[in-house]
């Protein structure tokens, strides 16, 4: 007998995902929304949406979903959870938005050690603008500010958030996984899981950040920006479990 | 016997499911869908090599991949 064994999750809708062809943001909305069904939490579920290429992922998911302004992200998760502490917050932002705008927030929100998760999708450019310099983009990195690639002279190095957060008592799992491969996106969906079970625990502060493609903006075909993950991303943003 | 269907109206022709697939079952169209893109389509002679394995459906990220097995 013939049984359907995988389909799109009931946590997403039928829209058409705007994003550009190979783009790690759709693995990653998937993933989301998979956990979600599995948790059985699709009723409890608020989340927030960043500013980036991921501005309008409230089309695409089937739970309440509210925007914050650029980088603001956590603290519009903060002031939901305190209200709302039986409902299941998680932000789901990007490199700009986290890592450049929004570090202050982040910061603080895992100081506070505020019950709440964050996905972090890094890609190293500004995907929504046009492919500007991000500060995770990596040392040599071509991108439309940097013609002749980051100069760390010049643009600093990239930023390590994952690292920084680690070393706060606040927050309580932090893990890097990447998108290129069946076998990445997999333990994606195993890390997504834990962070989401650490907050129904009321553990704390989790975060997942997740290595992921931006073909149009690294100039490269869909599966040649899957090899630069795990042959060239890996080395400045080395995956696995930092704290937790 | 497994199987794969693919959504062509949502295929963005990225290709990650081609080079994903351990069987190679799974190739460029020359079709285009409405968006005016060039989707993947099945290999009618390697078909029936599919073993359900979802590696295609995992990596695509426009979700338009259901596998039965």
């Amino acid at each position: 007998m013939e049984k359907l064994i995988f389909k799109k999750p009931e946590a997403m809708t039928d829209a058409v995902m705007h994003y550009c062809a190979g783009c790690g943001h759709g693995i990653v909305h998937r993933l989301v929304a998979e956990v979600i069904d599995e948790l059985g939490i699709r009723e409890k579920v608020v989340a927030v949406a960043p500013v980036g290429c991921a501005v309008i992922a409230y089309d695409y998911w089937n739970f309440d979903v509210t925007e914050a302004a650029h980088g603001r992200t956590p603290a519009v998760a903060t002031g939901i959870k305190r209200v709302l502490p039986d409902k299941v917050i998680f932000t789901y932002q990007g490199d700009g938005d986290l890592a450049a705008i929004g570090t202050s927030e982040i910061i603080h929100s895992a100081n506070r050690a505020e019950n709440i998760t964050v996905i972090f999708v890094n890609n190293g450019v500004y995907g929504m603008t046009g492919g500007q310099m991000a500060p995770t983009t990596t040392v040599g990195q071509k991108t439309a500010t940097t013609k002749a690639g980051r100069n760390i002279r010049r643009d600093g190095f990239p930023i390590k958030i994952s690292e920084m957060l680690a070393v706060l008592e606040g927050t309580t799992y932090i893990e890097r996984t990447a998108v290129s491969s069946p076998k990445e996106i997999i333990k994606t969906k195993k890390a997504i899981k834990k962070a989401f079970g650490i907050q129904i625990k009321n553990e704390g502060f989790s975060m997942v950040e997740i290595l992921a493609t931006c073909p149009t903006y690294w100039g490269q075909s869909s599966q040649d920006a899957c090899t630069r993950i795990e042959k060239e991303l890996v080395k400045t943003y080395p995956l696995g479990v930092l704290k937790g | 016997m497994a199987r794969i269907k693919i959504d062509k109206e949502k295929c963005k022709g990225c290709m990650l499911c081609v080079n994903v697939c351990p069987k190679g079952i799974i190739a460029m169209s020359v079709k285009l869908n409405k968006k005016g893109v060039h989707t993947v389509g099945l290999n009618r002679a390697a078909r029936e090599k599919c073993t359900g394995c979802a590696f295609c459906a995992i990596i695509c990220p426009d979700v338009c991949i259901e596998v039965y097995r």
